[in-house]
This record gives C-alpha cells, structure tokens and sequence, in this order.
C-alpha cells in the first residue's frame, strides 16, 4: 500500500517487440514515407549458420600433424583442367570475386589487380567491362561474362585468362543489377553504351540463351571464340546446388563458381539480399556430392564464396570439398572500405564505419565505390594492393597452420573428418557431426 | 574462293582456319558448305573477308563478328550475329530468337522473317529485317537502328533506351517506356541509307518511329510496374 502511495502503482517494464523490433518499425516508416523499397549493396546482414558454427578437430592419437612452420603444405590449385587448353595456375586458393568497374573506382579496380597479382592470384572483370588498368595490373584476370553484356567485345574476351559465365550470385539469385546514376560518369557510361546519369538496369537473364541445354552451346561459341584456350567457368547463387552444378557440369564448364547468400552485390533490393538464396554453408556439400555423382570431383573445379573472412573459413572450405574460395566484400575492407578513420564523413551520411552499404550512391568516404574524383582521390592503389597482398598471405597461413595441425600437406587434404559442428543447423547443412557425436541431421541409416 | 567442307573437316578447322586470315590476307573469298545447322560457324571473324555459308546453320552464327561479311543462303537459328562488333551478316532466309542480340556494331540483314528478341539489348547494331519481328524485339535496346519492313510482335522496344525502331507494318503492342515519335527528315535520311544497305525497296516515308519516352531512365516508384 505505500509503495502505491509513493511511486504510483506497479508497472510492467516496457518491452520491445521481438516481431515488431526497432529495426523493423524504422523500415515500416522509412517505406511508409518514400514509397520506395531499400536498395543496398553488400551480401546478407542477418546471423545466419555459417563457417563459425564449425570447429577442425586437429590431430591426437588417431591424427598425426605437422611441424607447424616447418614442414611444407601447398596451397596451390589449378583451375580448369576439363577442357582448356591453358588452365589457371594459382599459388593460393583465394581468388578475387567479381566486382564491376562502375560499382568501383578505376584505381580500386587496379588495386585488387596488384594485390592478386603480388599474392599470386586471379581477380574478376564484372559488369561493365574489361578496364585497362585492371588488365594490366592483373597477372591472371577472370572475364564475366553477364547478362547485360555491358563492354563486351572479343578482343577483351581473348585478353583473358578464363571467362566466367554469370548465371546468379548469391545476393541476388534470379535478380539483375542496379547501377544509379550517380555512378555513371563518363567513361561509364561509354564503357556501357548508356546516357550518363541514367540508373542503369542490368538483365536477370541472358538474351541470347535461356537453360542449360542452350547454355551447353554458347559455351561451344565461347570455346571457339577463344579456340579452346582458356579455362570457362559458370558462376551460380546458392539456389539449388546440388541441380545447378549438375546442369554446370552438363553444359561444359570447367569450374562451378557457387556464392552464398553472404556475398555481396553492388546494390540490389534489401529484401532480396536478405530473403532469396541460401547461406553458403547449406551449399557447399551438395554441390560437391553433385560433383562426386557426376565422377568429376576434382575434375572440375569448385569454387566458393560468400562470408569468407578467414583463413578458417578458407580452410573449412577446403575441407567441405571446395577446391578454391573467392572473396569480395573482405577484399574491399582490406583496401580500406568501411574504415573508422572515416567515421566522421560516415556520420554525416547517417550511418557508421562497418555498416555503411549504401555503395550505389556513389558517395563513398574510403574512395572505393565512386567515381566522384574527389573522393576516388583518397584512395591509393599501390596501397591498397600492398594491403589487399598482406590480407591474402595471412589468410593462407592461417589455412596452413590448421591444415597442418590436422596432418595435411596441402589444403585440397583437408576432409570432412576433420570438422565438428556446433549447432544442429550448421550440422545438417554441412552435413558434419554435431561436436560430441558421431550424427547429424539427416545422416543415412540413421532414421532421422 | 576457298573452300571448307563443314561435315568433313570439322567446326574446329573450319573456325581456327578463319581465325588465321590476317587483316592482308589475299585470300578474302570463302564458301562454307554442308552446315546442317550446325552452332558456331563462322564465330569470332576478324579480317575484312567474305563467308558464303551454303545452307542454314544453328545457334550463334557470325556470333562477335568484326569486319567480314558472312551470307548465310539459307536460314539462321538463334543467336545470329549476337554480340558483333562490325562487318556485315546477311541472312537469305528466316532468323531465329535473338538475331543480332547484345550487337554493338556493323549491319544485320534479315531477308526473311526474325523471331522473338531481335535485336535485344543491341549496342549500336543496324538491323533490317525484310519480313516481321516476333514478340520482345528490340528489349532494353540501348542504341543503333532496327528496321521492320513487315509487322512486329507484342512489346516492341520493352524498357528501351536510345535505339531507334522503324517498323512499316503494324506493332501488335509497345512495351513498357516505348512510345511512337515523330518521324523527321533526319529520320527520313538515316532511314533511307538503311534500306539501301539492307538491300530493301521500301519506302522510308511507309515507316513509323519508336523510341523511349525516357520514363524508365531514373527509378521511382510510380514506374514500377
């Protein structure tokens, strides 16, 4: 009764809702004011099952290792033996995914073309074309081969060093692109044949095939074209994994490029980044039982992508079955993208260093996804590569030093026996025992 | 006039052969015969030579060409003159999907009829198709001329940027953001020196022009549809 008096009655504390969370309303009311859904870039922000729900075991009694800095363990990989005359020879299996001159700076695109280089390593054309300084920066250079077909000619296709035909990616599979008009300068826009300023669409689909039977034939052109030389890969999001390297394999490619909902694009919907796809994780294991099916496991090379930050992760990669792993978004924080030395001018742009993704605007404190010259001119790319080059050995020594402590020579030894799981989920999508067991979800001839 | 017999000698050779003929070759003249629809002939060319394919061919044909003039006396399957940069590809016949896809360059003339996505996404390409266009001709096209002398299927010049759409005949339905637009004497005179080039009697006061309302050029929201 005397609290009553004094303080008023009791009262619940007020709780927010989990369904209804602040983020949730800011969007409802953001939408409600514009009319317009949210376009960002970058892959999925959710939590999401991922390479850390997974731990290597290491050797012991039944597992003996090796000398951790002494005795050798290869991290080379040669991509596109099945048919290609001249297959891609990599010291590290980390490649540089594909990113689009227009989404990035010319110099950005020159410093992941030196950074690949100085480690030993390809980096990716994207949309819009093949730029000089990035051809001339880059010892091997993969060509994407896109829907749009923006700056594409056969003299760039010839210039390269294997040509990459983009069927989907993992934040957006089944979607297009989208490059505002803030980015399409002039050399942009006469790169992609477009009036400048205008928001460019690029095409869900190709326009000149639609399956993979038709696929299977406009490689043959592609092979021709380039008179069988070079190395094709297929690049597809994490949709159907298991079906689309299948259909990969059926149409001829020499490697399967398979990204995850984790990796990111230039600019898309948020709805889609973060509703269509699977996480990288659910993929990796069926697209290699669907290699393992087809008896070309190995044979053709699996690369893949999506959240791949580590030489942890670069290593689980392996050990799932992968043959090499690309990186985009952790490529672009190693030049400098999402910097806190720049969390004033990320301030004035309402958001803050890590969780700036509003790339298609242009107006990039770091200097990496513009093509404003003042801001491009912060950016260095010697620097960069230098930085990109040190961020790419680390990460293969950290895939060395585990795969050593798990008694590998080389990381293509890593194995699924060397994994546990620490959730349910991540154990069935990876199909790896959950950590203190010998089961996971889903393992034949156990019932469930 | 050289020589290649398809069936016996293989798409390998007869591809690589041509891909050997250097900007001075003294050897400019080619037949090609015996295609039976086969994918990828004549692929790829850079030297200002001449091609006669004998027959009809598959997907792909004279797919990236540069400088030469291939004439296919016969019909084209998909994908015909996709993606060239300059030269010339004559089809006698019909032209399947498609035809001159993704083109930044050079002339593509259609004798017969072409199906759906002619000239999709073109880059600067000249097409003049004598017969009709089937649905979706001309989608997303970004620049350079298609000319209809007959009729055109549904969603002519769907979300279309710069190119510029001739049709004589009738257009079943514009796609989104195209819309007809004045015919000017300049028009009249890019028109003419098309359809002299494409070999066509037409007359350029028969057409009318479409192009982009350049509604679509920047997003928002009440253009989504």
């Amino acid at each position: 009764m005397k609290d009553i008096t004094e303080n008023g009655p009791p009262r619940t504390t007020p709780i927010q809702s989990a369904t209804f969370s602040q983020n949730v309303n800011a969007e409802i009311r953001r939408a409600a004011a514009t009319g317009i859904y949210d376009i960002r870039g970058g892959g999925a922000k959710r939590k999401l099952p991922h390479f850390d729900d997974l731990l290597f075991l290491g050797a012991s009694m039944s597992r003996y290792p090796l000398e951790g800095y002494r005795e050798k363990c290869e991290t080379s990989v040669t991509l596109g033996t099945r048919f290609a005359a001249k297959p891609i020879q990599l010291d590290i299996p980390i490649t540089i995914a594909g990113m689009s001159f227009g989404a990035l700076s010319g110099p950005a695109k020159e410093a992941l073309g030196r950074g690949a280089t100085l480690a030993g390593t390809s980096t990716t054309t994207g949309d819009g074309g093949m730029t000089q300084e990035e051809r001339g920066h880059s010892n091997k250079l993969v060509y994407q081969y896109l829907p749009s077909r923006y700056g594409m000619n056969p003299d760039d296709l010839r210039r390269a060093d294997a040509i990459e035909v983009v069927v989907g990616q993992g934040a957006k599979p089944g979607g297009g692109g989208m490059l505002l008009g803030q980015k399409i300068s002039d050399r942009v826009a006469e790169m992609r044949n477009l009036p400048k300023g205008i928001d460019q669409r690029s095409a869900c689909r190709h326009p000149d095939w639609t399956g993979p039977d038709d696929l299977e034939i406009k490689i043959l052109e592609l092979r021709e074209i380039t008179s069988w030389k070079v190395p094709i890969y297929i690049k597809v999001g994490g949709a159907r994994p298991y079906f689309d390297t299948t259909l990969a394999v059926k149409a001829g490619a020499d490697v399967v490029v398979l990204d995850g909902m984790q990796g990111g694009t230039a600019a898309t919907q948020d709805v889609f980044i973060e509703h269509v796809g699977q996480p990288i994780l659910a993929c990796i294991r069926e697209a290699v039982r669907a290699l393992q099916d087809l008896g070309m496991h190995r044979e053709v090379q699996l690369i893949v992508s999506g959240g791949v930050r580590t030489g942890a992760d670069v290593a689980k990669c392996m050990a799932l079955g992968a043959d090499a792993v690309a990186i985009g978004t952790a490529a672009l924080i190693a030049l400098g993208d999402n910097d806190p030395r720049w969390e004033d001018d990320y301030q004035k742009l309402g958001t803050t260093a890590g969780a700036y993704d509003d790339w298609h605007e242009g107006q990039d404190p770091a200097g990496i996804t513009t093509q404003d010259p003042e801001l491009m001119a912060r950016f260095d790319p010697i620097e960069g590569g230098r930085r990109l080059n040190n961020y790419l050995k680390v990460m293969a020594l950290e895939a060395q030093t585990i795969a050593r402590a798990c008694g590998k020579n080389h990381l293509h030894n890593l194995e699924p026996e060397d994994l546990c799981a620490l959730t349910l989920e991540a154990a069935a999508m990876a199909k790896i025992p959950l950590a203190g067991t010998d089961w996971y979800p889903g393992k034949p001839g156990t019932g469930y | 006039m050289q020589t290649i017999d398809l069936e016996a000698q293989g798409l390998r050779h007869l591809n690589a052969t041509l891909h050997a003929q250097a900007q001075e070759t003294n050897q400019t003249s080619w037949e090609i015969v015996n295609p039976r629809g086969s994918h990828a002939i004549a692929c790829g060319l850079d030297a200002p030579i001449e091609v006669a394919v004998k027959g009809s061919t598959g997907y792909y044909c004279a797919g990236m060409n540069k400088q030469a003039t291939v004439h296919v006396q016969g019909s084209a399957g998909p994908g015909v003159a996709e993606n060239m940069m300059s030269g010339t590809v004559i089809i006698d016949g019909d032209a399947s999907q498609y035809a001159g896809a993704t083109g930044h360059g050079g002339t593509l003339v259609v004798k017969g009829n072409a199906s759906s996505r002619c000239g999709i996404s073109m880059k600067g390409i000249d097409i003049v198709v004598h017969g009709n266009v089937g649905h979706m001709s001309a989608f997303m096209a970004q620049s350079g001329n298609l000319v209809v002398c007959g009729n055109a299927g549904d969603a002519l010049g769907d979300s279309i940027y710069e190119a510029r759409l001739f049709v004589r005949g009738s257009v079943k339905s514009l796609g989104a953001d195209c819309i007809e637009k004045e015919m000017r004497p300049e028009h009249l005179e890019i028109l003419a020196d098309l359809l002299e080039r494409g070999g066509s009697d037409a007359k350029p006061e028969e057409f009318k022009r479409y192009g982009s309302a350049r509604k679509l050029y920047n997003f928002n929201i009440d253009n989504a549809y």
